[in-house]
């Protein structure tokens, strides 16, 4: 039996939902109340690692336990680049998709975790096709944009998605006898280069993360070419927590109507408070290789 | 194939969210069949036949809700639209869901069990021939799925898979716990469209 066709299935019932990042059980409720696909469990959201700074790890197995006690819909947790004892652990847990994150801080700065060898679904960052497909070659069953998370600015998102679909673009175009060389310039493995250029998509789904903040942000990023939004900070950071989650799937899933969008746009209460990438101290979306 | 007009067909996904594109670029291989994406309860009276994919029920099941989409849709399966839930979407169709006491749209007469072979470890390929079907082996892709546990007198059993029943249909009805959309095979596609027409 193939396990990673069906790990890349299951994400493929993800399609056109939106994650929420919580950090506890009331959080979690809240989320599938409002409609979340599935919930990604952490101890702090990146906004708060950001303020708070220090090494971020991956969260108490207890807490994650308890999200997954109180709800029904997928549960994921993230683990630091590299650390495969960490995913190990989550494993152990019965976790139904481990993140390898940027957000976290990197256990290992030359190499990712072997997915291939886990039984358990992984996903993981990249800003462009050549990170994607090298993660895809290492094993994950779902790839997100990195944007840049606990900015509450959508911009690097916006720039990742872009690139990952002119890339797309320009490998179908190509004549077969340039693969090996573009191949070889993004560093990507050449036989998923050539899936691209035959199936004219990635193998996996591609969901938009980093920075999304408003219902308009995840509109946007679904027109852009993504199958569904990840939500971090921009959630549980706004006014109102509730009203914004189910604002942001009305938007996701209605996101080629101006009318709706604009109608779950009004009234929304304070978004958290957004930072320009230039003035970051740390930018995460550089962390990966 | 055409219906009696001598018209496309007009073949709902509803597009809430889940294996929506799956389905569709199924039904585009069927010829004489119009897709759409149903989002809206005002779709529902222009289409044919509506298709309920995959993908994580409590979500859609409250879009469902919220949308207000639940009560013209329930009017009208009851009326006579045909419809077909996978996975999910057997789960929305069900008048009795195991260990939680709300339902959605409550018209298939059976008890479906979610997630009832356990986690994403659990999920599974396997085959088999429904000769109602098709005379061939069919693959079957179970995703985190339901079963269902009991079936009343109304729902006709199309398949027990390992002592599970997998497939049923009932009257205009027709429900699976796996995923032909996730697979070349276009038997169950087929079947419904005929049923239809």
């Amino acid at each position: 039996m193939d396990r990673y066709t069906l790990n890349k299935n299951l994400a493929q019932m993800l399609k056109g939902g939106v994650i929420m990042d919580v950090t506890n059980v009331e959080q979690a409720l809240i989320a599938e109340e409002a409609g979340a696909v599935a919930v990604m469990a952490l101890e702090r959201v990146p906004a708060d690692i950001r303020k708070q700074g220090g090494v971020a790890r991956m969260s108490d197995p207890l807490m994650i336990k308890e999200i997954k006690k109180a709800v029904t819909i997928p549960v994921m947790a993230k683990v630091r680049i590299g650390h495969f004892v960490e995913a190990q652990i989550l494993q152990a847990i019965g976790i139904d998709y481990i993140d390898e994150s940027e957000v976290l801080t990197p256990a290992d700065e030359m190499f990712h975790i072997d997915k291939r060898s886990f039984d358990i679904p992984f996903v993981c960052g990249a800003r462009n096709l050549g990170e994607a497909l090298r993660r895809i070659g290492e094993g994950a069953a779902m790839i997100r944009t990195k944007g840049e998370a606990g900015t509450g600015n959508v911009v690097e998102a916006v720039r990742h998605m872009r690139s990952i679909m002119s890339e797309m673009r320009q490998v179908q175009l190509l004549p077969a006898e340039e693969r090996m060389t573009f191949a070889k310039e993004i560093g990507a493995p050449v036989d998923l280069l050539e899936y691209i250029a035959e199936h004219k998509k990635l193998p996996v789904v591609n969901f938009a993360a980093g920075g999304i903040a408003t219902p308009a942000d995840a509109a946007l990023m679904m027109q852009l070419g993504c199958d569904g939004i990840f939500v971090g900070s921009g959630i549980f950071k706004s006014g109102d927590p509730a009203q914004r989650a189910r604002a942001i799937v009305k938007a996701t899933t209605h996101y080629n109507d101006p009318n709706i969008i604009m109608e779950v746009s009004e009234g929304l209460g304070e978004a958290m408070v957004g930072i320009e990438i230039d003035k970051l101290e740390d930018q995460y979306a550089k962390r990966g290789w | 194939m055409q219906n009696g007009a001598g018209k496309l067909m007009k073949i709902g996904v509803l597009a809430l969210q889940g294996s929506v594109i799956e389905h569709i670029q199924c039904l585009q291989k069927i010829e004489g069949v119009q897709v759409v994406e149903v989002r809206k309860a005002e779709q529902l009276s222009e289409i044919d036949g509506l298709i309920l994919p995959g993908g994580e029920s409590t979500t859609i099941g409250k879009m469902l809700r919220e949308y207000r989409i639940i009560e013209p849709l329930r009017d009208l399966i009851q009326s006579g639209l045909p419809v077909w839930g996978t996975c999910a979407g057997m789960i929305l169709l069900a008048k009795d869901i195991v260990g939680q006491d709300e339902v959605y749209l409550d018209v298939l007469d059976v008890s479906v069990r979610r997630n009832a072979y356990g986690s994403q470890l659990d999920s599974f390929q396997s085959s088999a021939v429904i000769h109602k079907l098709a005379e061939h082996d069919i693959p079957l892709t179970f995703i985190r799925a339901p079963y269902i546990e009991k079936c009343g007198p109304e729902a006709e059993i199309l398949l027990i898979l390992d002592g599970n029943i997998v497939a049923v249909e009932q009257d205009n009805i027709l429900a699976t716990s796996f995923h032909p959309e996730l697979t070349e095979d276009l038997s169950f596609h087929k079947y419904f469209i005929k049923k239809i027409s």
